[in-house]
């Protein structure tokens, strides 16, 4: 398969649904896992074009993309963590206050 | 409708019932193993891309050490039954609108697509894309970005040991 268009189109859904995930769920975990989501759409869109182009250039943003995903899965697993023991939930509407 | 237009297509279906899956299942469990479904469709349209590299680094590194990050911290928490406010929402509207914003956004996005994407050209030169060639742009022109990338994992690790540290 030569053209790009059926993987961005793809993308583009992925990525909607994991928006949705993000609008709907209430559980952060949940969140966190449709914001996974649409960083792997936003990875496929990125290879398609750099198999388009012949370039090597999105692949490598893929990588780092990949090394900010893990970064960020850590440091917000750390946090759902913390901030489980202390409230006994990981529902965001309980984190309606800035007072921990 | 040629081979690997009919395995693209199957790949998406696959790809997009496990993206549906994911958000609308009641357990968190379940919700991570469509996500690593949904990985490993992704991993194999990598493939078909010429990225072999990429697609054995999504499973490996995503669906292998990211998501069982996940498992880990949802067992650990023993939050994979999610409660009750989960199926009645606080604002009434709040569910409806959400599906109209992302259909909105969907919308949108396939607008573009489709005016600007129609007269896309094929790939005109097919390259290698293995663990040579990517190596050689991430240690050459690439090279500050990596060593940044070094240092944010670095500091990831430590604000990961900080916070969940016993006081």
């Amino acid at each position: 398969m030569n053209t790009v268009a059926p993987f961005v189109l793809l993308s583009a859904i992925l990525f909607t649904i994991g928006v949705i995930g993000v609008l709907l769920r209430r559980n952060a975990i949940m969140i966190f896992m449709s914001i996974e989501l649409m960083l792997n759409s936003a990875n496929l869109a990125f290879v398609a074009f750099s198999n388009q182009w012949g370039k090597l250039d999105g692949q490598l943003i893929v990588f780092f993309v990949m090394a900010v995903a893990a970064t960020e899965v850590a440091v917000g697993l750390a946090l759902i963590v913390t901030i489980f023991h202390t409230k006994k939930s990981t529902d965001v509407d309980d984190l309606s206050q800035m007072k921990g | 409708m040629t081979p690997e237009l009919l395995s693209f297509i199957i790949l998406a279906i696959i790809s997009i019932a496990a993206a549906i899956g994911m958000i609308t299942s009641r357990n968190a469990v379940y919700a991570a193993l469509f996500l690593i479904l949904n990985f490993g469709t992704v991993a194999v349209m990598y493939l078909m891309l010429n990225a072999p590299f990429l697609a054995i680094i999504q499973v490996s590194v995503y669906a292998g050490a990211i998501m069982v990050l996940f498992l880990f911290v949802i067992m650990l928490l023993g939050a994979e039954r999610l409660n009750e406010r989960e199926t009645r929402p606080v604002m009434r509207w709040h569910r409806p609108l959400a599906i109209v914003l992302g259909a909105f956004l969907l919308a949108l996005a396939l607008y573009v697509l489709l005016t600007r994407l129609g007269q896309s050209t094929a790939s005109v030169n097919v390259f290698g894309a293995g663990p040579l060639e990517i190596g050689l742009q991430l240690f050459g022109p690439y090279l500050l970005p990596f060593e940044v990338a070094s240092v944010l994992l670095l500091v990831a690790m430590i604000g990961a040991v900080v916070l969940t540290r016993e006081k």
